[in-house]
């Protein structure tokens, strides 16, 4: 429920370890709010949901410590520097704060690790977002609009961190609307629509041919 | 020990966005000098009526300036929803209290020395008691700071937050004022017998506070 208009009722979805999940569907369909209910950030009113095998309304802080979710919003401080942040955000869940400088490495801010996060381009912020979750080293990560204000360079670090996300013992969901760029990265797509979920045929392979949902004749 | 650990973490953040962004230095402070001033000269013309209610004042003056570091304290979690930042680390919501309410004492401690001695020279004060001031002092600033943290979360989340922080805040503190202007109305008169009661007073306020918030502040930070 938000306020008193029921999201995602009657939803149904369950995402396999190690799965590449990929949220479509229209605007204000419930894609965000199916992300933050998996964060834990929003309560349950009715329903079940577990994430990571663990039920979401009976212990919502164990699943807070294994999911990481890039949203919209930075949830950075932008008085703090991008190291101090991130470093933050590592001690906070029982990280090192050296585990900070690798992951402001790996998604390439070090040259601006002492830059304040109000002084950050829009790109720059999505990449410490990204840098945040990585340093929890989480087990399921959730990308909310992943790709919006990402530079080419970005786009590259994003999709280096959701493809080895696999090997790395990790989950993926993220929401889209830059479906070309998504569906590269994702192993599935389902569609959510008035907050119901919808499978997606996989893509047809080359030479077949999917229209309006009917097969060809073989 | 990680408890303790967490509200070292928290409060040693919100520290340093203060020293950073230097609100407390360049707005509370001096908020809290003007209104020592204003009082000064609205009462001028009679330097005894000043002098006695010179405990009244400066306490006055450290209440109007808890609300103000108290909406700065949750002003930065509302940016880039900071505050979903917090939630999502896991820790333990008393922890993040006292941590939040730990940053906020420091900044009021450093508030009363500086508007303390305005005190002195505009309402021409002489210090005596010293010990029952200080111990005066700490338990009122942290009654006050534990009290504002959780109304400050309470508030922290509605739009109507600037609003409703004085409206849910001064009536609660009303025992720390009375405490702590009658306790150091004592000192100063150089009874410091008749101030002891009143530091337990608020003492009593300031644990029960603590305690209150300790508990309470976890399924506030949920709920607003």
């Amino acid at each position: 429920m938000l306020g008193r208009f029921p999201a995602l009722a009657g939803a149904d979805l369950e995402v396999e370890s190690g799965e590449v999940v990929l949220l479509s569907g229209p605007n204000g369909a419930g894609k965000t709010t199916l992300l933050r209910l998996c964060a834990g950030l929003l309560a349950l009113r009715a329903g079940e949901a577990e994430v990571l095998g663990v039920n979401l309304a009976v212990e919502p802080r164990r699943v807070r410590r294994a999911v990481a979710l890039v949203g919209h919003e930075t949830f950075c401080y932008d008085d703090l520097t991008v190291a101090e942040n991130v470093r933050f955000v590592a001690r906070s869940t029982g990280h090192r704060a050296a585990d900070a400088d690798d992951a402001l490495e790996r998604v390439g801010l070090q040259r601006v690790a002492n830059i304040a996060h109000g002084r950050l381009s829009q790109g720059q912020r999505r990449r410490l977002s990204l840098a945040n979750a990585l340093v929890r080293n989480p087990r399921l990560l959730l990308l909310d609009e992943p790709h919006a204000g990402l530079d080419e360079h970005g786009r590259a670090v994003l999709e280096e961190i959701v493809r080895s996300a696999p090997a790395e013992d990790r989950t993926v969901m993220l929401a889209s609307h830059e479906l070309e760029l998504a569906r590269r990265l994702a192993t599935r797509e389902v569609r959510i629509v008035a907050g119901q979920v919808h499978a997606v045929p996989p893509p047809a392979p080359a030479g077949a041919a999917v229209v309006a949902g009917f097969e060809p004749r073989a | 020990m990680s408890f303790l650990r967490d509200a070292l973490l928290v409060a040693g953040k919100d520290l340093r966005i203060e020293r950073r962004s230097r609100v407390a230095l360049q707005q509370i402070i001096p908020f809290g000098g003007v209104v020592v001033m204003l009082f000064a000269f609205a009462l001028d013309s009679d330097r005894t009526l000043l002098h006695q209610a010179a405990p009244g004042l400066f306490w006055a003056a450290v209440l109007l300036a808890v609300l103000l570091a108290v909406g700065r304290s949750f002003a930065i979690e509302e940016a880039n929803r900071a505050r979903d930042g917090l939630r999502l680390s896991g820790l333990d919501g008393g922890s993040i209290f006292l941590g939040k309410a730990a940053a906020v004492a420091v900044e009021l401690f450093l508030l009363e020395v500086i508007v303390g001695a305005a005190v002195v020279v505009l309402y021409d004060v002489s210090v005596r008691g010293a010990v029952v001031l200080l111990c005066a002092a700490v338990a009122a600033t942290v009654g006050l700071a534990a009290t504002g943290t959780v109304y400050g979360v309470l508030a922290g989340g509605l739009r109507a937050r600037e609003t409703l922080l004085p409206l849910l805040v001064l009536p609660a503190v009303t025992p720390v004022m009375l405490g702590a202007t009658r306790s150091f109305q004592a000192a100063l008169d150089g009874t410091p017998g008749d101030a002891w009661p009143w530091v337990q007073l608020l003492t009593a306020f300031a644990v029960l506070a603590v305690a209150a918030g300790t508990v309470a502040f976890g399924p506030l930070l949920e709920e607003a």
